[in-house]
Parts: structure tokens; sequence; C-alpha cells
């Protein structure tokens, strides 16, 4: 993996990351990858892709509104809001 | 160079159920910011979605409506991306094994141009909250209230060849949602949207051309207006050496043209993989055979049966089925009447009732006339109690009463008088006092009908049946 890649990714997790660790994390990441590689290239001809390791299926949940407002517990630790929002940071459209 | 349109859509119904997808938040419209938002609408850590059996239910139901494939196992993947009312950083989504793919609804436009167009799939996905970007000092405010509300994701074939037919097409498929009970369809409050791929290739190409992708269409007026701009767009780039761009556009109604929204396209980047919160969700025979049978009759069949079985003229029947609470309203009518009173009923609907509902701003579904009412108002007009104006008198009392239109007649005195001796004498009396007339008549002045008629009625308060009227003076006055 190239340091290009390891921007591009942060980026689209928003995730601000120091210069100076780029080569690390494009080690390491490529490391990760060699691995999947290396599982790529069993035969799997035949095998059903599995979903989940879990051998069950969903539960289905009964349509009823079951939650109540708890609005001010969970804005407590909200960083800023105001009539009812959450306040972030400007986001250009 | 004669060009072709090639347009796929890509339709958001919010579907009807009374608490989110994976949680058991309230879905109201218009609720204030954020009460409706649990802790797994807002992604908080260490919680678990359960998905909503109804969303399963709905979405199935659509896929049996459109003769679809219903996935036995299908599966919930997350679609990444950044953006601050997707608190999570991923939207639950479907991704390799939709509910249900493979269907079909056949469209009619122009009068009588008819077509059949492909649907590649419908997936089960959670709606995003709300970004406020105005009023709050240069912040944007949040509101998940909306987060985590049921959409089923309806995607077309490239199969519409023109803003009519994606306009019939979206206008079917709205119809249909509302039909099954599965979506309000309201366009306003955002529950029916759409997104349009948009492209264009030389006549008699196969390849398709570049596709632009115009979002978040929330009117079928928007997405027409949309579509014949984007394709005049890209003729004349292509007409003058140029050449499309794969690129997302947003529609500006103001101005009614759409624009590129430059820097989103890497966002497509979406790094789909399956949610390991969510297990496969299984669907036994039993449980779709089980939807099957409660799907009610589909508009296009119903309006066959309108048709063929109470000798509707087709456009009638077209006008009572578009909405299924008029259909049903119409044949709780006709069920206490009989089909030869089909046409009459069609005619007091779309005529007398539809005009009612337009004054007060109702749905059928709220009339101030309920379908007994009507029914019992249209059976005195059929076995000749009221005339036609009588009956409009009675429609007006009733649509301020919760009497039936019998008890009506009698309080106000309303019947038509039908009895031919009590008529019959009253007509003697006027012709013997009007001999200068009669002569009239019989001299060929035919008009002089009309002056007879008219003083029978005057004798009766204008409730004497004319077709009484108009009988005996045939017979009276025939030289």
């Amino acid at each position: 993996m190239q340091a290009d890649e390891v921007r591009h990714i942060a980026h689209l997790a928003r995730l601000a990351i120091d210069e100076t660790a780029i080569a690390d994390y494009a080690r390491e990441l490529s490391a990760i990858l060699d691995l999947v590689a290396q599982m790529n290239r069993i035969d799997t001809t035949g095998i059903e892709p599995l979903a989940n390791p879990l051998d069950q299926v969903q539960r289905l949940r009964p349509d009823e509104v079951t939650a109540t407002d708890q609005r001010s517990l969970y804005q407590q630790q909200a960083p800023q809001t105001e009539q009812g929002l959450y306040l972030v940071p400007k986001v250009i459209d | 160079m004669q060009w072709e349109t090639v347009i796929g859509l890509e339709i958001h119904a919010q579907l009807a159920t009374r608490s989110k997808i994976f949680s058991g938040s309230a879905t109201t419209y218009g609720a204030p910011p954020n009460t409706q938002a649990d802790a797994i609408d807002l992604g908080l850590p260490g919680v678990l979605p359960v998905l909503n059996a109804e969303a399963v239910r709905m979405a199935v139901c659509l896929g049996l409506a459109i003769q679809a494939d219903i996935a036995p196992r299908c599966v919930f993947a997350r679609k990444n991306y950044f953006y601050p009312d997707l608190p999570k950083g991923y939207q639950i989504s479907q991704y390799e094994q939709p509910i249900v793919s493979n269907g079909r609804l056949e469209i009619e436009w122009d009068e009588g141009q008819r077509k059949t167009i492909g649907i590649t799939r419908a997936h089960l996905e959670e709606d995003a909250g709300k970004s406020l970007h105005e009023d709050f000092h240069g912040l944007t405010g949040i509101d998940l209230n909306r987060a985590g509300t049921p959409l089923l994701e309806i995607v077309s074939e490239p199969d519409l060849r023109s803003a009519r037919e994606a306009i019939a097409y979206m206008k079917q498929l709205h119809q249909l949602v509302r039909y099954l009970g599965i979506s309000d369809g309201n366009m306003q409050e955002g529950s029916f949207r759409c997104d349009a791929n948009v492209s264009v290739r030389p006549s008699g190409q196969t390849r398709f051309g570049t596709r632009t992708e115009i979002k978040n269409l929330n009117s079928f007026r928007f997405v027409e207006q949309a579509i014949d701009f984007e394709v005049e767009r890209q003729i004349s780039v292509l007409e003058s050496g140029g050449s499309i761009i794969q690129e997302t556009r947003l529609f500006d109604p103001a101005r009614g043209e759409t624009r590129s929204m430059r820097g989103k396209e890497e966002a497509h980047d979406y790094r789909y993989f399956p949610d390991p919160d969510l297990l496969p969700v299984v669907l036994d025979a039993a449980f779709i055979e089980a939807v099957r049978e409660r799907l009610p009759e589909l508009p296009d069949i119903r309006r066959q049966r309108f048709i063929s079985e109470h000798g509707l003229s087709p456009a009638d029947a077209t006008q009572l089925t578009a909405q299924r609470a008029w259909a049903d309203y119409y044949e709780t009518v006709i069920q206490s009447l009989d089909a030869r009173a089909a046409k009459l009923i069609a005619n007091w609907m779309l005529g007398e009732l539809a005009a009612l509902l337009n004054r007060c701003d109702l749905e059928i579904s709220a009339s101030p006339i309920s379908s007994e009412q009507l029914a019992g108002l249209l059976r005195r007009l059929q076995d000749g109690t009221l005339s036609g104006n009588l009956a409009k008198e009675v429609f007006e009392a009733l649509s301020h009463s919760d009497d039936d239109a019998d008890s009506i007649i009698e309080q106000r005195g309303l019947q038509q008088v039908s009895d031919t001796a009590a008529i019959e004498q009253a007509l003697d009396a006027i012709l013997a006092a009007h001999p200068e007339q009669v002569e009239q008549y019989r001299a060929g002045k035919t008009k002089v009908k009309g002056f007879f008629v008219g003083q029978v009625m005057k004798a009766f308060k204008g409730k004497a049946n004319p077709q009484t009227i108009n009988a005996l003076l045939d017979r009276k006055l025939s030289p």
C-alpha cells in the first residue's frame, strides 16, 4: 500500500493522521492486506459465503414503539446543542 | 444526429412502520428534534440493531406485487461514508444480497402506450438524519429523528426512454406502494423521493452513454424538469465535441437546472461489507405465502374488473382506482346497490363528491359523506324518489349531517311526486285554464310544452317527476 492510499482512506474516515506516521501505516496495512491475499488463495469452490460466524439467523422484532424520549440524557454528553439539535462544525453541501 | 435518452430511477420509499427499522423509536413525522432518536439511532457504543419484522413484511409485499424474486436469505451490509447526520459513520443497507430482485412493473402513458419496466432490485436500508445549515452561528444543527427510519430503495433497469416514461413509472410505483399500504408516499415530507440516472446515446447504438446521477428529486414535476434539462445539456456537450463526466448532479428547482456536486465523487468509495451486528435474514415459504394471502387486489386488476364486471368506462375506472381509498369507497357503495348503478356512482363520486372534498380540502377517508350515506342517496335517485335536483339538495344536507338520506328526505319533505293520478289531476286543471296555449301547441308551436311543465312543477313546488309530466302531456296534447 502506498502513502497516497493511506491518505485517501484516512480522509474517507475523516481521521487526522501524522504525516510522519504514514510510512508505518502503509507497512502495517500492507501486512494485513497480505494476510487477506493469502486467505484469498485458498480454494473455496463450492463453499457458501459466510456472512456471519454465528450459526443463527436474524431474530425479528415486532413493530412496536418501545423507546421513550431521552433527549436531555443523550445531549448531556454532546459538546454543543441548541433548540434540541446537536451542533457540529459546518459541513459544506 | 438523433439521440436516444436512457433513464433508470432509484426510488426511496419510506416504509409506514410505527417504529424504526432497527430500534424501538417512533417514526412520527414532525416531532421536536431528537426526541425520536434513541441510543441505537445515535450510534452509541455497545448497542445492537434488531430488525423490524414489519419492514421485512412490507418489502416482501412490494416484491410480490412486482412479481419479483424474494430472497430466501438476505444480508445487511454497511455502506461507509462520513457525514454528521450519519452518526455511526455507515448506513446499514443491503448490497450483494437484497431482499427483492428481478421484478417488473407495467406502465401506461400518453393514452394507451404500454411498456414493462424491469426492476433490478429493492433493498431495505435505514434513512439518515437531517442537517440544518442555517441560523446556528456558523455551525450545523443535526436532527436525528429521521435516522433509522426504514426505507425501501427500488432500483429500475435502464429501461426508460423519456422523461414522460420516467414520470409514468414513478407514478405507477407511487400508486402501488400506497395501495399496498407500505408507504404513505407523502412527497412533501420526503416519504417518496427519487434519484435519476440519465444518459444519452446516438439512436441505434446499443452501448450505453456515460451517465450522470441527479439526486433527491421530491416531486413528479422536478423529475421531469431535471431529466429534460439534463438530456439537453448532455446532447449539447456531446454535439460540441465534449464528453460527459460520470458525476452526481443536484437539481435546482428555482433555476430549473442541474449542477455538478463537485468533490462528492470520492465519497462513492463506500467500502461495503456485511454488517457483523446483523445475522442473515431467512424467510421461509410459509412467511412469504402469508404475506401473499394478505395482498390487496392490485390497481390494474381492480381497474379491469370495474370495467368488465360493472361496465364502467376505462376513464372512470382509471380515476376510481387511482387511490385505494376511492376504489374501496366505490365498492362499498356498489355493494349496497347493484352493478347497474356503476355509472351513476362514478358520476356522483367523480363529480359532486370530488368537488365537495376539494372544497373542504379533505381526503376521501375523512369524507363528510360516508359511503353508506351516498349509497342511500343514490338508491332514492335510482328508484325515482328523488329527481337530480332534489338529490343534489339531499347531498348538500348529508354533508352536514350523520343522518341517512331517507331521514333527510323525510325531514324536508323532498320526495319527488310520481303519483300519476295526482299529476294528471293538476295537469287537467292547468290545461283547462289555458285553452289559448293548448291551441298554440296544437298549431305546431311545441315550445309551449315547457310552459305546461313549468306550471305543473309550480303546483308541486318543484317536486313533480318530470318524466311523468312529459308522458302525460304527450298523451293529452296529441291531436
